[in-house]
């Protein structure tokens, strides 16, 4: 598998505190890649850092061959890389179809028109509910409803990497279904590669083919996400102990 | 009766003036969460930028394109001089000591008023000038018997133009929509592709340009300009601001516009000499009571 995405021994310091302690991660070509750990490990950090709103202190990040150390952050959106961030991050005083547009507003070759516009019921095919709350302010919509807004907005750029972060954080069972339904689908259907970061471990090892267990800031064990469901530390520390088949 | 329509129209007029102050005040402040002090001074540049080039030459301008051009071309003029003042404040006084919190930054705002008004007194005098009457439009008539001269008709007309269009590019463009985001939240803004030094760059050229005309105006309609006029403007605007709500566009408009008529009917009817006490009583009621102001911040939380 080719690899898209790609970071080397990644530092970043919050002041005194080391909050990723050299990271390697790699994302292939319609790959999905899970990120778990505990609170406080570094896995927001991390994409934080992938996306450019967090200054590293040393290693690389690569992505599709080209090192993003010099890419202003708002020139992500435009070479595919879309990131759904921790706690949804809507603008709460827009309406939802004003932050959809948002979405793709970096990049350039979905102006305005018609291909906005067919990427939008794309969209909403995947989250009919949004259609519907269109004209609604973003910040009155239900949890659930604020997740798939910020997961559409995310997509609407068409990306060909999607960073998510705790996308199933705070929701009922039925609508973390739905999350990971549409997140299998857009990886299947559009080839969309995804870097999930999840407490959900159950749920992230289930639809990822790889993951990474982030301890401290550090990886504490990789690797196939089928294996790692038989790791009896993953199954210790994340699965509550029982056995996951795969 | 003829006090309370004479002092409606002139309180709609300054209240244009305060309005349009306050739009770029309210814009700044929405953006950067900064109160620049320094925003009644740029008000004040414009002022006297608008009358330089308006009696310069003995009034080349206005003998060569008429009064109306005259004065197109001054608020032309002082639109772009103060909108590249703007910048170059946002430059110096605002972007070097952002990242340090919003203490600092307040207090850059200070010294970059104090900065402008003896700026502007160095330059042109402490003593007041004044915009010659030659090059002022004056006509008096009548409007369905309303007593009112040209120039009251042209601010009133353009004040709410330019108010119109900045309520449409805020409110109902694409570009306003990731204005209004980076006020919200600039690094998810930045996620969105927006670049937020750019909205940083338009805010901060627009809201002083706004003043900038607002000065040139103010300086037709009452004639006599003084280097620290911008500290009772930009009081009064701020007034104006916090009455409509800070942040809030359309509140900064409707703030500015009562506030005037207020202020001259207090004038009409109580007292001219006590007009600006009761426009700060008005602002320390409004703190006390109505801190989010009229139309209050925007908000959508979920209770
Ligand atoms: N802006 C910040 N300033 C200082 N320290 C920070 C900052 N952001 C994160 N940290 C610290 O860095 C470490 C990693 O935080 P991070 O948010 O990346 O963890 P996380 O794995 O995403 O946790 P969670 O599962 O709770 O979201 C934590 O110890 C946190 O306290
Ligand atoms: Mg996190």
């Amino acid at each position: 598998m080719a690899t898209l995405l790609a970071t080397k021994n990644l530092v970043v310091n919050y002041g005194a505190v080391q909050a990723l302690k050299g990271i390697d991660i790699e994302l292939g070509e319609h790959d999905i890649v899970t990120v778990l750990g505990a609170n406080g490990a570094g896995k927001t950090t991390l994409l934080k850092s992938i996306s450019r709103i967090q200054t590293i202190k040393s290693g690389s990040i690569e992505f599709k061959g080209k090192d993003l150390a010099t890419v202003p952050a708002f020139q992500l959106a435009a070479l595919g890389v879309s990131h759904v961030p921790e706690g949804r991050r809507i603008f709460a005083t827009l309406t939802t179809e004003e932050n959809l547009n948002l979405g793709a507003y970096g990049v350039r070759n979905l102006p305005a028109g018609k291909e906005l516009q067919k990427t939008k019921e794309w969209i909403f095919s995947l989250f009919p509910i949004l259609k519907e709350r269109r004209k609604q302010l973003a910040g009155t919509l239900s949890g659930g409803e604020q997740q798939m807004l910020a997961i559409g907005r995310g997509l609407i750029s068409k990306p060909s990497v999607l960073l998510l972060d705790e996308p199933s954080l705070g929701l009922a069972p039925i609508i973390v279904q739905e999350i990971f339904r549409v997140i299998r689908q857009i990886h299947e259907e559009e080839g969309v590669s995804i870097l999930l970061v999840e407490q959900n471990a159950r749920k992230a090892l289930s639809v990822a083919r790889y993951g990474y267990i982030l301890e401290l800031g550090k990886v504490a064990i990789e690797g196939e996400a089928c294996n790692l469901k038989d790791d009896e530390r993953v199954r210790a520390a994340y699965l509550g102990g029982s056995k996951v088949s795969c | 009766m003829a006090t309370f329509v004479e002092q409606s129209i002139n309180g709609l007029t300054i209240g244009s003036f305060y309005a349009l102050v306050a739009l770029g005040y309210s814009m700044v402040y929405g953006v950067m969460k900064l109160i620049n002090f320094a925003h009644g001074d740029l008000f004040a540049l414009g002022s006297y930028l608008g009358y330089t080039l308006l009696i310069a030459g003995s009034s080349w301008v206005t003998m060569h394109f008429g009064l109306w051009g005259g004065m197109t071309i001054a608020m032309l003029f002082a639109f772009v001089g103060v909108g590249l003042a703007g910048l170059l404040m946002e430059r110096v006084a605002y972007r070097p000591v952002y990242p340090t919190g919003r203490l600092p930054l307040v207090v850059s705002a200070l010294g970059m008023s104090i900065f402008l008004e003896n700026g502007i007194m160095a330059i042109w005098g402490s003593r007041p000038q004044a915009y010659p009457a030659a090059v002022v439009p004056s006509t008096r008539f009548s409007i369905l018997g309303l007593p009112v001269t040209s120039l009251q008709i042209v601010i009133l007309l353009l004040s709410f133009t330019l108010m119109l269009v900045i309520w449409f590019i805020v409110e109902k463009t694409t570009f306003g929509a990731a204005i209004r985001a980076t006020a919200l939240d600039r690094s998810t803004a930045t996620l969105m592709g927006i670049d937020v030094r750019v909205v940083i760059f338009f805010i901060f050229a627009l809201g002083p340009a706004l003043g900038g005309i607002a000065g040139v105006m103010n300086g037709m309609y009452y004639r006599a300009i003084s280097f620290n006029m911008g500290w009772a403007y930009g009081l009064k605007a701020f007034t104006a601001t916090i009455l409509g709500g800070i942040g809030n566009i359309p509140g900064a408009m409707i703030g500015g516009i009562l506030l005037g008529l207020m202020e001259s009917l207090f004038a009409g009817y109580v007292s001219g000499a006590w007009k600006d006490v009761f426009v700060f009583v008005i602002l320390i009621a409004v703190l006390i009571w109505r801190p989010t102001g009229l139309l209050g911040e925007k908000t959508a939380e979920k209770v």
